[in-house]
């Protein structure tokens, strides 16, 4: 028995913006859901009064001064651009669909 | 069946700091594509955001402005979608602790005032700017990508397209004044999608609601508020079913068109950015924001007719914008009459800002010039028609009042002695009237006053003119 | 003996007395590469022109050592730390095309003011992910020990090239040992320092709550020479810590008389190889006999730490890899269709398996209904895991243990088993996921392999000086260090 369908891995590919065959479908089912099934391991653990952990260092307020600093030039933002046009980043269009 | 609208609002700001929120980039509209960008706001590999201390200052500023209680701790999201403009796929957001939450403002409609909550104020960065072209392609321009915006969100506490608009000017009003944004709908500086649906009344679940986007005005959000109403209703008199749907306002042909339709909601897996740490909020700081709040309009508007003996008409005018009630401050401030001033902001200078599309603060006349020039129409040294030519000149090229009076030679003739030399010159050339005025025809005077007038090129004091006139008609 | 097995206090000295010049240490560093990395692979971009103009600038200018603490040291860098105007790629083909990616990373800039020159990019698994740097699209790197072997990862070129003696210094990265556990494989000393010590911004990120840069090195003494110029707070990482960064070096006074030593039981437990538990103990034995004191704890939580992990990397990495997408640089597919198939062509053409393999878990732990389930359950357990390091260092000075459960595995053994793979991983996640600095120094061979076996030693958040005193003690006790591997076959 699969945890992860292929219906959801497709779902999740999608979300992920990965293109997936039927084979993929099938082996990231099997593979997602075995990491899956590892991990119910954690279930042996009852954290309902724990806090979760976003940042291992108790810090808080770190923030800058409003202070607008030149870079990089606008040639070199588009330096690595794979299409560009008139200084733009250059993409195909969304289908209307 | 008779059915209820229920319309909420979905209004995005732009904050006008010097630089982005979570790069140092300037922050500036109207730039060549590309040209206020860096690695960050590309979302090169390696790169990190750093929060700016002003972004959450404003935002804290317009959450107070609009009612809300301000969170102590507070913390930044990652909401994920792909799109060209959204250059790390992901736009640090803010989830489920809002910087402001449960606010309200009041508007009026029809001499009516109603009180429309506010869900929440959150902060987050704006997107890039994605141009559609005809031939299979769009360009992207990072330039806004970065920009500080808050997201306010209305409760459904709106029933009409009147009240929506109404609320519209309200908040623009309200945020305008705390300084924070342009809020200007045609530069982008503030937008607004707004949800809509019907539920028959005395029902209280609400009907499925269509969300309308890409409304470029507070007039075709009404519009296209007000066409929607009529088109769900129509569906669902019909027996018909609202879909979950996102619709757009055509300006041209009036109506709303379908975009897409919403399969369950979107799945935008949220979860805090661990690239920024928690923001505590504590009394201190919410109270050095707070002093830094400008009087709100509300509570000029009061004062103006309170204090200064305005009407409410023009109290509510001169608190349209922020820069004309600070204007009509700083002129009474130097001393002028408040209505005087009001007279002429409403009045001259208003009319050329309309005739010239131009704004207030971009005019060269400073409050200062505007006093003073009242102070001498007061005083008598200009008449309140030379004044006219006084004022057109501080629009167009600014200067001191003073000095124009006397190099344009407008100051007002109130020497006796000179204007009785004057008129006599003019009772000797024009002896027919005087005996046309002795035969009972006034219109006579009018004709010599006329001409007094036009050989001191308008500058002669007109009371003293006439009384001058009478009295040497008499001699003769 | 080559100019290249000195050490940075050694190569200075040379350097002071004129018996050497920038440019010979460069140049001995490009011929050994040339010699060697036809077997070895670690190299995925070489700096050599660059490198070479700078050391003669620098041979110019003369020495001043007070005020460039890394004056002509010679440095390869982990292909995920971004060099400004030099091609980096994290050994991924979407970016494989990304020769200027515009800026240097803080590390880079410490690096560059301090007269460190950089050799070139080191190999690594694709992303960071994986523990064998096979999940390279590059190159597969190979143990100089024996060249059939992985030398771990993620920074598999790292531990590679400092063990051939290509260079004898490379800053690598750390998210859930991919500097200790190629260290331990290659025979080398492999830091991992406390989260926020060093600054992130221009660490290409996979799991930002856990990634760390950490230096490797042949020695304890020239690792805290390095961490000293790297580490400290960057205003341009808000979760760089604002804790000053000591002189590392003072704490090498070879003391450990007193020292509280906590020996988790966890850590010596089924499927760790007998024999790197033996190396462990008898290491032990040798910090006994300085006077350290130890006892057997419990990290009750330890063995909760991977599954926790892999929960928490892949979905932060599913969002931090999500900006890989064709349209500011990278490879974008060709003849596509429209901008969703761009965004999918692009991608699934750009990443290898194991990346699209854990975006697809971190996409899925992400989503809506699985939140709560699986990436905060995660962020829960990571919390409880935090608390027993935390009890621990109540009373324990450091803890520790192996730094992997085996040797080096035969190159292809356990590429096609995530599970297996993960498995590398035990002794060395709950360090990153506590946030605490881990150190793996060189403690024997195994006889069966000659294959080199790792100690890892474990400290308090911001004391990386008592991690490095205890190393540095153990070090100096024994040779193992000063082995030095017969490339082209075993030792």
């Amino acid at each position: 028995m699969s945890k992860i369908s292929k219906d959801q891995v497709k779902h999740v590919a999608n979300l992920a913006r990965l293109s997936i065959t039927e084979q993929e479908a099938e082996k990231y089912s099997e593979q997602l859901s075995a990491i899956i099934d590892f991990s119910e391991l954690l279930n042996e653990l009852d954290t309902s009064n724990v806090e979760p952990t976003t940042h291992v260092l108790e810090m808080k307020n770190i923030v800058r001064k409003d202070e607008p600093k030149e870079w990089i030039s606008k040639e070199d933002a588009l330096k690595n651009a794979p299409d560009q046009k008139d200084g733009q980043f250059r993409v195909p269009s969304i289908l209307d669909s | 069946m008779n059915f209820e609208t229920i319309i909420g609002l979905e209004v995005h700001v732009e904050l006008k700091t010097e630089s982005k929120i979570f790069s140092p980039s300037p922050n500036a509209f109207g730039d060549e594509p590309n040209s206020n960008v860096n690695p960050i706001d590309l979302g090169y590999p390696g790169v990190l955001p750093v929060l700016n201390e002003e972004a959450v200052n404003y935002a804290m500023r317009a959450a107070m402005a609009l009612n809300c209680e301000i969170a102590t701790d507070t913390k930044f999201d990652r909401k994920n979608y792909f799109y060209p403009d959204n250059p790390k796929a992901y736009q640090i957001s803010q989830f489920d602790q809002p910087i402001g939450e449960n606010g309200w403002i009041d508007i009026e409609v029809n001499g009516e005032t109603k009180r429309i909550g506010i869900t929440h104020l959150h902060l987050e960065e704006d997107a890039g700017k994605l141009t559609h072209g005809d031939d299979g392609y769009s360009l992207v321009d990072y330039n806004r990508q970065g920009t500080p915006l808050v997201e306010i969100v209305s409760e459904p506490d709106i029933r009409t397209p009147e009240e929506a608009y109404a609320y519209l000017e309200k908040l623009r009003n309200i945020i305008q004044f705390t300084g924070v944004s342009d809020v200007k709908m045609q530069e982008g500086s503030l937008r607004c999608d707004a949800n809509i649906s019907l539920r028959p009344y005395g029902q209280d679940e609400f009907g499925v609601k269509t969300e309308l986007k890409n409304l470029n005005s507070f007039n075709f959000v009404q519009k296209g508020l007000e066409f929607e109403q009529v088109r769900q209703e129509k569906v669902l008199r019909q027996g018909g079913e609202i879909l979950q749907e996102t619709r757009r306002y055509d300006e041209k042909t009036k109506e709303t068109i379908l975009m897409r339709v919403k399969e369950g909601s979107d799945d935008y897996r949220y979860f805090p950015e661990p690239d920024l740490v928690k923001l505590h909020i504590d009394e201190d700081w919410k109270e050095k924001v707070r002093q830094s709040i400008p009087e709100l309009p509300d509570s000029r508007r009061t004062r103006y007719v309170n204090e200064l003996g305005l009407d409410e008409y023009d109290a509510g005018v001169l608190t349209n914008t922020k820069e004309m009630s600070d204007f009509f401050e700083a002129t009474i401030d130097q001393g002028a009459d408040a209505k005087q001033a009001t007279n002429w902001l409403m009045g001259d200078i208003s009319a050329y800002m309309n005739k010239q599309q131009i704004e207030l603060q971009d005019l060269p006349i400073t409050p200062e010039a505007l006093a003073k020039m009242v102070k001498l129409i007061e005083e008598g040294t200009l008449s309140s028609k030379l004044a006219k030519k006084v004022v057109t000149e501080l629009v167009k090229n600014g200067g001191d009042p003073e000095t124009i009076v006397k190099e344009k030679g407008l100051v007002q003739i109130s020497d006796e002695g000179q204007l009785r030399g004057i008129i006599t010159e003019i009772l000797d050339e024009n002896e027919q009237s005087i005996v046309d005025y002795k035969n009972g025809k006034d219109r006579a005077l009018g004709f010599l006053v006329g001409q007094v007038m036009k050989k001191t090129k308008g500058q002669a004091n007109p009371p003293m003119v006439n009384k001058i006139l009478v009295e040497e008609i008499d001699k003769r | 003996m080559s100019v290249l097995d000195l050490s940075i206090k050694e190569l200075q000295e040379k350097l002071n007395n004129k018996d050497i010049t920038v440019t010979e240490i460069v140049q001995a560093a490009y011929d050994r590469i040339k010699e060697t990395d036809d077997d070895i692979q670690a190299f995925v971009t070489l700096n050599e022109e660059e490198a070479l103009s700078q050391a003669k600038a620098l041979d110019e200018k003369g020495i001043d050592e007070n005020q460039f603490p890394l004056f002509g040291m010679p440095i390869g860098i982990k292909d995920n730390i971004v060099t400004k105007g030099l091609r980096t790629t994290c050994s991924s083909q979407i970016l494989s095309n990304l020769d200027d990616p515009l800026y240097d990373a803080t590390v880079m800039q410490k690096l560059n003011s301090a007269k460190a020159l950089n050799i070139g990019k080191l190999n690594m698994d694709e992303f960071a992910m994986g523990s064998s740097t096979e999940n390279s699209s590059m190159k597969v790197t190979r143990n100089p020990w024996n060249t059939d072997f992985v030398p771990g990862g993620s920074s598999g070129g790292s531990a590679a090239a400092v063990a051939a003696g290509q260079v004898p210094f490379a800053l690598g990265s750390d998210t859930g040992g991919s500097v200790r556990q190629p260290a331990s494989y290659c025979g080398v000393v492999g830091m991992k320092p406390t989260y926020g010590r060093i600054s992130r911004f221009g660490l290409v990120a996979f799991a930002s709550s856990l990634d760390q840069i950490g230096p490797l090195t042949r020695t304890v003494e020239d690792n805290a020479r390095i961490l000293e110029v790297i580490a400290g707070q960057d205003e341009m990482d808000s979760t760089s810590a604002n804790v000053d960064v000591p002189k590392y070096r003072d704490a090498l006074t070879g003391d450990v008389k007193g020292l509280k030593i906590a020996v988790p039981k966890e850590y010596f437990g089924e499927g760790v190889d007998e024999e790197v538990q033996t190396s462990v103990r008898q290491a032990l034995k040798v910090l006994e006999e300085q006077g350290a004191e130890w006892d057997e704890v419990s990290l009750p939580h330890s063995k909760y730490a991977v599954a926790a992990y892999y929960m928490i990397a892949s979905s932060e990495a599913s969002a931090n890899l999500a900006r890989f997408d064709g349209v500011r640089y990278g490879k974008r597919a060709e003849n596509t269709e429209d901008m969703m198939d761009m965004f999918k062509k692009s991608r699934s053409e750009g990443f290898g398996e194991e990346v699209k393999r854990r975006i697809m878990l971190g996409t899925f732990a992400l989503s809506s209904g699985y939140y709560d389930a699986y990436y905060k359950k995660a962020q829960q357990v990571r919390t409880l895991i935090k608390q027993d390091f935390d009890q621990i260092f109540e009373e324990y000075d450091v803890v520790l243990g192996p730094t992997a459960p085996t040797t080096a595995f035969k190159i292809g053994d356990q590429i096609d088993d995530p599970l297996t793979m993960y498995a590398n991983d035990i002794m060395t996640i709950p360090v990153n996921l506590a946030g605490v600095p881990g150190i793996s120094v060189p403690c024997g061979f195994h006889s069966e392999n000659n294959l080199p076996i790792g100690l890892q030693i474990i400290g308090k958040h911001f004391d990386e000086s008592t991690v490095y005193r205890v190393a540095h003690a153990y070090e100096q006790a024994t040779d193992h260090h000063k082995q030095k591997p017969q490339l082209g076959g075993a030792k």
